[in-house]
């Protein structure tokens, strides 16, 4: 039996890179390292050219203060940056209790171990939890608005906030039935038809004088949303194609299509991260419990998933600056 | 393996509540938008972007030095990971930004704004 397996079970050793240590740091918690820095530059891909293609539309990119206005339980509140700020929080809270794990271990307290480990495994899933809700919202939309033949976003303004589409459409007396694979083309059907049509927009903005139009090119003087004339939102609105309400891969209400692709590509790849690091903790956590590292007489790999974990948090904190910040 | 640690519990909590205070004035500043600040350029962007990024790589110094315990390791240890990344990503962004200003020179005199 020792002839076939590498590992000598014996002395219930686990199998450490050969021995050597160069650096002075294992084999394990370098490869850790490494990882983190192939993973940095994926991120850091992601978020270059996120840059790029910001720069590309400097003149027309969302801002985040009118595209994130949500807070829990305050419903028509505008409450641009609270959320993601309390969701930092909430990650480097869970950072701090990973990296008191690690210290806890490193002084052998299995007990003082397993808990902070489970409010780290906490920490992370309320985190994941806010994302989600970020996500419904984002997708789900607050206002809607109309896209012109090409692609532009017309949002609706008075006395200079935005307003629903709800808040001033009048609905009209058509219907328009949604194509399903039953009672249309076999092979066909469409999306979720939204809640007004654009002929019903295009007259109640005509009837309705308080309400403006908002395009997406920025004022470079105030870093403003150009708000139209009557006469000029009328012309724009000649144009218009569909009703936009809230954000898929092709189009969103919030501006540009690729604003929302990278904002779901960036965040899902990182909350994909905080996924995989919870699940690693929870692995670690119940091999705390189980004392396998009691045994093996170090917490090493406790170290080296706090490494993961921070790292999560380390890229969180660079989102945040640059979706929702800069 | 087993260092015979002494608690680094104090020093964690000072760094989370630096971590925190950099957070809380990066909001604040991202809520008021000062308009000396906002409304500026210096350097490409405005000096609250700039105040935004500083912010940010302290932060990002912070976690990797005192969480990810950085400032423990091997001095070629910690510049093998450090100054890799560090290098790459400036030439990365560098180019990618550049070139997203040449995109936009190029583009926005043919984006129609007026019908």
């Amino acid at each position: 039996m020792g002839a076939t397996i590498a590992v000598n079970s014996e002395d219930k050793t686990t199998w450490n890179g050969g021995g050597n240590r160069p650096f002075g740091a294992s084999y394990g918690k370098m490869m850790m390292w490494f990882f983190i820095v192939s993973d940095a530059l994926t991120f850091s891909g992601f978020l270059a050219a996120y840059g790029l293609t910001r720069f590309k539309f400097i003149d027309s990119w969302p801002i985040a203060d009118e595209v994130f206005t949500h807070f829990p339980f305050l419903h028509g509140v505008h409450a641009p940056m609270y959320y993601v700020a309390l969701m930092t929080f909430i990650l480097i809270f869970s950072s701090v209790t990973m990296v008191l794990a690690v210290d806890a271990g490193h002084q052998m307290k299995k007990k003082k171990v397993a808990w902070y480990m489970l409010f780290t495994i906490i920490g992370g899933l309320i985190f994941l939890g806010s994302q989600a809700w970020e996500w419904k919202n984002f997708i789900g939309g607050s206002y809607g608005a109309v896209q012109t033949t090409d692609g532009k976003i017309l949002q609706f303004v008075k006395d200079g906030h935005q307003i629903a589409l709800s808040d001033f459409v009048v609905e009209g007396h058509e219907e328009r039935v949604q194509h399903t694979r039953k009672n249309g083309l076999w092979n066909e059907s469409e999306g979720t038809l939204p809640s007004y049509s654009v002929n019903e927009v295009v007259n109640s903005y005509k009837n309705d004088p308080s309400v403006l139009i908002r395009v997406e090119k920025i004022d470079l003087s105030t870093k403003k949303k150009q708000i139209l004339s009557r006469e000029e939102g009328e012309r724009y609105l000649l144009n218009a194609k569909q009703v936009v309400e809230g954000a898929n891969l092709h189009v969103n209400e919030y501006g540009n299509p690729i604003f929302a692709d990278f904002f779901f590509f960036i965040t899902g790849f990182h909350g994909f991260h905080v996924f995989s690091g919870v699940l690693i903790n929870i692995i670690i956590f119940f091999n705390v419990l189980l004392g396998t590292y009691e045994k093996r007489g170090h917490y090493e790999m406790v170290e080296k998933v706090g490494l993961y974990w921070h790292f999560v948090d380390l890229v969180w904190v660079f989102v945040f600056t640059f979706f929702y910040l800069v | 393996m087993a260092h015979a640690h002494e608690s680094n519990t104090k020093r964690i909590w000072m760094v989370f509540g630096i971590l925190s205070i950099i957070t809380i004035v990066e909001v604040v500043f991202g809520i008021i938008k000062p308009e000396v600040l906002h409304l500026t350029s210096f350097l490409g962007t405005s000096p609250l972007n700039w105040i935004f990024i500083i912010l940010t790589l302290a932060k990002a110094y912070g976690i990797t030095w005192a969480f990810m315990h950085m400032e423990g390791e091997k001095k070629w240890f910690r510049r093998a990971v450090v100054w890799t990344a560090v290098f790459l990503i400036i030439y990365l962004v560098t180019l990618l930004l550049i070139e997203g200003g040449y995109l936009f020179d190029v583009m926005s005199p043919l984006t129609k704004w007026n019908y």
